[in-house]
């Protein structure tokens, strides 16, 4: 099993490890002082930490990441519950008013309410040379969206992104799917790391890489 | 400052935050640069902490500003729209109604409806009577104005309303909306209610006692109920209004996309089609 960031720990709830980090409870989650349980089964990062990828995280205030597709803010409250300052980039009005409320009690986390696809929206905004880049988002191109966020990542900078099969074409077989992202995206990623995560999410790829 | 950066922060100070919150909506720019350093540097913010606590309260109150008028404003434009578009629709045919039999009295070759008043517009020498063309012309510029409100609503109609445009089309999404009288609204009606949404008139007429219940209502026009036989479009109506009432809700509570909704009605659809030959053959024509 591979180390977790710091800020990340294995905790006890309810008399099962699970994952937690330390932070203001968002959605219900069993809380032990105050560390929160992190559910794998809402998360894909999450997923992808209970599945040991290297995600290359370091956690701690000096971490920058961006978050791609943050939606009703589940997974990047814990994002910014072990990193620094945290850019959370969400399209659709309705989680965005909820992942608002997420960032309230986080001081460092800027939820911005943009189309990823197009990163003028937000460049005036989200610094330059981030260390993580983390892309969950349910549309069509995928790949394109994490190429056409590469200008954000610092050269050793890290991708971590869950492709969702469905998103990209409903009736294509998922492998069909995970092998044409992972095509596109080695124009300009070097994939380090590629996996299912179908023991939480069904037909979801969880890929590592570093831009070329 | 002599070149502009392009950051949020450039034309606004330290606490202004109502200022800053617009900044973060409106700007834009081609590449991020390291905005900390430069905001510290040109004096805007006095450390990189002072610089973040700023930011977090000016994108705060800019996504929450927008979240809110993006809710608000969208379901609501899209009640008027369809609105607008049905008023113009029913008025331009009442219109080209009386226009036909108006202008069959003075014309060789009468026509009917929008097609016939689009005919006399078209070519000026088919009636002479200024006045009727000028009818004709309203009718045209109605329907015109039908066209283009339609086209509005599919526009906007997947930004409000994603999944259950994907499910239905804009323009019957738009309906139900309107039918119950906003998004959440819609949301929280019970699938059988959704079912029966614009046949109220039958409905009543059903619970006084002297009428069948309706199997649908505007989603009679989904092609997954139109497409079916008489017999089994009952069915059909349940299974389509079951899968709407999740995609609203999904769209009011959730916002993001499920495609497998589409995938789950093909299939229940598929199934139920396939009765279609069987019933007719047995003339069982249950509603099972």
């Amino acid at each position: 099993m591979t180390d977790l960031p710091n800020g990340v720990e294995r905790r006890e709830f309810d008399g099962r490890e699970r994952l937690a980090t330390e932070g203001e409870p968002v959605y219900g989650e069993p809380t032990d002082g105050t560390w929160r349980a992190w559910d794998p089964n809402r998360s894909k990062l999450g997923a992808m930490f209970e599945l040991g990828f290297e995600t290359v995280f370091d956690g701690g205030p000096d971490e920058r990441v961006l978050y791609l597709g943050a939606a009703s803010g589940t997974t990047v409250g814990h994002v910014a519950d072990f990193s620094g300052p945290t850019y959370a980039v969400e399209f659709a009005p309705r989680p965005a008013r909820d992942l608002v409320s997420v960032a309230e009690s986080r001081s460092r986390l800027f939820p911005l309410l943009a189309d990823a696809r197009l990163p003028e929206q937000y460049a005036h905004v989200v610094e330059a040379d981030i260390d993580v880049i983390v892309q969950d988002v349910a549309t069509r191109g995928q790949a394109r969206v994490a190429i056409e966020n590469r200008r954000f990542l610092a050269d050793d900078g890290r991708l971590v992104l869950a492709v969702k099969a469905r998103s990209e074409d409903v009736t294509a077989a998922p492998t069909d799917v995970f092998d044409r992202v992972r095509d596109q995206l080695s124009e300009t990623y070097e994939i380090l790391e590629a996996r299912r995560l179908d023991e939480f999410h069904t037909d979801h790829l969880g890929i590592v890489a570093r831009p070329r | 400052m002599s070149d502009r950066t392009g950051a949020w922060f450039e034309d606004v100070t330290r606490h202004e935050t109502a200022a800053s919150a617009t900044a973060i909506r409106s700007g834009s720019h081609a590449e991020p640069a390291p905005w900390p350093e430069l905001a510290v540097e040109s004096g805007a913010a006095s450390d990189e902490d002072d610089y973040y606590d700023w930011l977090h309260d000016a994108t705060v109150v800019a996504t929450a500003d927008a979240a809110q008028e993006l809710e608000r404003a969208d379901d609501r434009q899209l009640v008027h729209a369809v609105r607008a578009m049905d008023d113009c629709r029913r008025t331009a045919n009442e219109l080209a109604e009386r226009l036909a039999e108006w202008a069959g009295t003075v014309d060789d070759d009468p026509g009917t409806g929008v097609a016939y008043a689009r005919r006399i517009v078209a070519d000026e020498t088919a009636i002479e009577d200024e006045t009727i063309t000028s009818l004709a012309e309203r009718v045209v510029d109605l329907e015109d104005e039908a066209l283009a409100l339609e086209e509005r609503l599919d526009r906007v109609a997947p930004t409000v309303a994603p999944n259950l445009v994907a499910l239905a089309d804009p323009i019957l999404a738009a309906r139900l909306i309107s039918l119950a009288g906003s998004l959440e609204a819609l949301a929280k009606q019970p699938s059988g209610t959704i079912q029966v949404l614009g046949a109220e008139d039958a409905l009543f007429a059903h619970l006084r006692g002297h009428a069948p219940s309706p199997k649908h209502g505007v989603i009679y026009t989904h092609e997954a109920v139109r497409g079916t036989a008489p017999a089994n479009r009952g069915s059909a109506a349940r299974a389509v209004a079951g899968k709407l009432a999740i995609a609203a809700r999904v769209d009011h509570y959730a916002g993001d996309r499920r495609p497998e909704l589409e995938r789950e009605l093909a299939a229940r659809i598929e199934t139920i089609q396939a009765r279609d030959g069987a019933t007719e053959s047995t003339e069982a024509g249950t509603d099972d």
